[in-house]
């Protein structure tokens, strides 16, 4: 039996379509998820959506994108589709543990939760924590803002599912771990899921996280995605963003590392209505090495909003950002970057650069590196730039011979591989920077293979 | 192979050529020499099509076609490759993509198939070879990070590769110690055929000595105000510009 209730979707509404969906949302979820609910919609109740009075929000306006029409489902949907005849994923070399999820349901292949003979789990998120209550009990909900972002409050107070991956003490996994959230629905759509990474000590894993509208209805999600770089872990997290022009998405990640951990973090947003990403990430101990990296591709009317926030708490870490954006027609962008260097963070290295490219008068960017430091030790940089295409570097192209418009191209191509190149997933890397040339050109905004119309 | 009739050209209603008139034959080296703002650097770029010169008079004749008609890319793809005085560093954007896509653009041109991966490896490595460029250089970003030297060999191997019919050398020699000059100019000269010609535009005699030219020209101040033989280059070298500043005033 499907569940569902249409909700005009300004604050009131979302608050009364929790408390009148309640139990349902708890049935249909886990104890733990259930728990952190009453004080999320409380700070929700309180903070209401991110203003543009907020600082952090500033070029976007919230709001509006809640007081839409969309369908909420509190019970997953029967699905009567194999999944296999309607998506298939086209990294053929990449050979992944796979993991899908479908409006915010984990969707099983076999069963809720894989456990694999070295001891990872993978697998529902609500499943993990009724199975392992004491694991998913420690992290959950333990790094996300509830008391500062709205947006995050609401997450905790409507999530009932999403992935849990843990990658338990000294396992080294060889193969990457994907995630793939498909968007599907013949209704409108607001989705609101959580994903919970766990490295445990000197543990070693890359993920991919691939975003998917499998259908033309619009879409509005709202995911928060925590994960935990324990002592000595290594974790890579590839994101790649793909959706089509009525699609909004807030992603609000929260890292944590441990000592001597290393985090990579790089969020591809290849194409979208609207996206928000918020990158948080916390250094928590000493050694630690945190990369963030972001790339998006924008055009028409669409924007892109990026946020991230290293808080350098702990001495000798090091952190490095590079975000790009490359926006035509007439696309915005806002880039807002904080690292914090707290007082005790002595010999911090953090390294920040923003770079923009308008390829016409009407695109627009905004941006603003932030700086805060209070440790007297450490060696900081952050920069940004908002520019055109290198005339000089275009008639040398073309001095060789190559046509105009594929010298552009290739400028284009080249200043969106800087970030590319930084996966470090090869068969993903060589996926992502075929995608972006193909975005480019724009003879493509879907995987190849998939047979369905993303965008 | 190349006629160029009193050619004017101007930038932002600066008049910088003021009727210059060349003729080069295939099989010829031609030496353009002259003071710093003669105009040297500007008929490089003009004959390479660079937009924000205005040519406000006169005619360029290549092959037969009229050069002015045609845009930069369908000049290097008629024949015609400029070696930049500062090459370009293009991030992000591999000298293997680049060459790649130059490469095939000229055998488009041709009417001819892309080239296959593995002919396109064996002919870089076969022009490597040729400018003694190092390899590691080709698996890097278009002159990114490259020393200056480095930059011109690149210039060189990329004529190298492409094999135009008339290459224009602008002061391809500034900035090089003698071992790179040498290797440079060595380059050129294996390229050198009976079908194809060479423009050197340069300051200084030395890169002479090793680039041997049929003729020799003057560029004062817009114009070719002497031409000669090899010789003029090393009298010019001796007696230095005044003697033709001067020769001007009387």
């Amino acid at each position: 039996m499907n569940q569902k209730s249409t909700a005009i979707s300004s604050k009131e509404s979302l608050i009364s379509l929790y408390l009148d969906n309640l139990d349902l949302i708890k049935e249909n979820s886990a104890e733990t998820l259930n728990s952190a609910r009453q004080s999320a919609i409380e700070n929700f109740k309180l903070l209401g959506f991110p203003s543009a009075k907020n600082e952090k929000y500033k070029y976007i306006k919230v709001e509006p994108f809640f007081q839409k029409e969309f369908e909420k489902y509190f019970t997953p949907r029967c699905i009567s589709f194999k999944i296999d005849d309607i998506f298939r994923c086209d990294i053929p070399s990449l050979d992944t543990h796979l993991a899908l999820v479908l409006n915010g349901f984990f969707l099983p292949n076999k069963s809720m939760l894989v456990e694999l003979d070295n001891g990872v789990i993978m697998g529902s998120l609500a499943e993990a924590s009724k199975k392992y209550p004491n694991v998913v009990g420690k992290y959950y909900n333990s790094l996300a803002s509830n008391e500062e972002d709205g947006l995050v409050a609401l997450n905790t107070a409507f999530s009932q599912d999403g992935v849990f991956i843990y990658i338990p003490k000294g396992v080294v996994l060889e193969r990457p771990i994907q995630i793939i959230n498909l968007l599907m629905s013949d209704e409108n759509q607001m989705v609101q899921y959580r994903n919970l990474i766990v490295a445990d000590e000197n543990a070693q894993a890359s993920i991919a996280i691939c975003d998917h509208t499998l259908s033309p209805s619009e879409f509005l999600t709202n995911v928060v995605t925590e994960v935990f770089t324990n002592k000595g872990a290594n974790l890579d997290v590839v994101s790649m963003q793909n959706q089509h022009n009525e699609s909004t998405q807030f992603s609000h990640v929260f890292a944590k590392q441990e000592r001597d951990s290393v985090l990579s973090t790089n969020t591809v947003s290849l194409h979208g209505g609207v996206i928000r990403n918020n990158v948080h990430v916390l250094l928590n101990d000493e050694g630690c090495e945190n990369h963030t990296y972001g790339l998006a591709l924008v055009d028409r009317n669409q924007h892109i909003d990026m946020y991230s926030f290293i808080d350098h708490a702990k001495p000798n870490c090091t952190s490095n950002e590079l975000y790009k954006a490359l926006l035509d027609d007439q696309a915005t962008g806002a880039f807002n970057g904080r690292i914090l260097v707290r007082r005790d963070a002595q010999k911090t290295q953090a390294f920040q650069s923003n770079n923009n490219l308008l390829l016409t008068a009407d695109a627009k960017m905004y941006t603003k590196p932030q700086l805060e430091i209070y440790a007297d030790d450490v060696k900081c940089s952050h920069g940004a730039t908002v520019g055109q295409l290198d005339m000089e570097a275009k008639f040398y192209m073309q001095a060789r011979g190559i046509g105009e418009r594929e010298a552009k191209l290739l400028l284009m191509f080249g200043f969106a591989h800087d970030v590319v190149k930084t996966i470090k997933i090869e068969p993903l890397r060589e996926r992502i920077d075929d995608l972006v040339n193909r975005r480019l050109r724009g003879e493509l905004s879907r995987c190849h293979n998939c047979p369905m119309h993303c965008c | 192979m190349l006629k160029v009739k009193d050619l004017h050209a101007s930038i932002n209603g600066k008049e910088i050529l003021k009727g210059i008139n060349l003729e080069v034959k295939a099989g010829e080296i031609h030496a353009i020499m002259g003071p710093n703002g003669s105009g040297k650097s500007t008929l490089s770029a003009v004959l390479a099509g660079k937009e924000i010169f205005e040519v406000t008079h006169g005619e360029i004749e290549f092959n037969g076609k009229n050069l002015l008609e045609l845009s930069p890319e369908e000049r290097s793809r008629e024949g015609i490759f400029l070696s930049f005085q500062y090459p370009i560093e293009i991030p992000g954007v591999s000298m293997v993509n680049f060459m790649k896509t130059a490469l095939n653009e000229h055998r488009k041109h041709k009417g001819l198939d892309p080239v296959t991966a593995s002919d396109f490896l064996k002919l870089m490595r076969e022009r490597k070879e040729l400018v003694e460029i190092d390899s590691a250089l080709t698996n890097r970003a278009v002159n990114e990070g490259f020393s200056g030297g480095e930059k011109k060999k690149n210039e060189i191997f990329q004529m190298a590769m492409l094999e135009p019919k008339l290459a224009i050398l602008d002061e391809t020699d500034s900035g090089l110690d003698i071992d790179a000059l040498r290797i440079v100019a060595n380059g050129v000269n294996k390229l050198k055929r009976s079908d194809n010609a060479t423009i050197v535009i340069t300051h200084y005699q030395r890169l002479l000595d090793y680039i041997v030219p049929d003729f020799v020209h003057i560029l004062y101040n817009g114009q070719i105000v002497k031409t000669g033989g090899k010789e003029l280059a090393l009298e010019l070298e001796e007696k230095g510009y005044d003697w033709i500043k001067n020769g001007e005033q009387n």
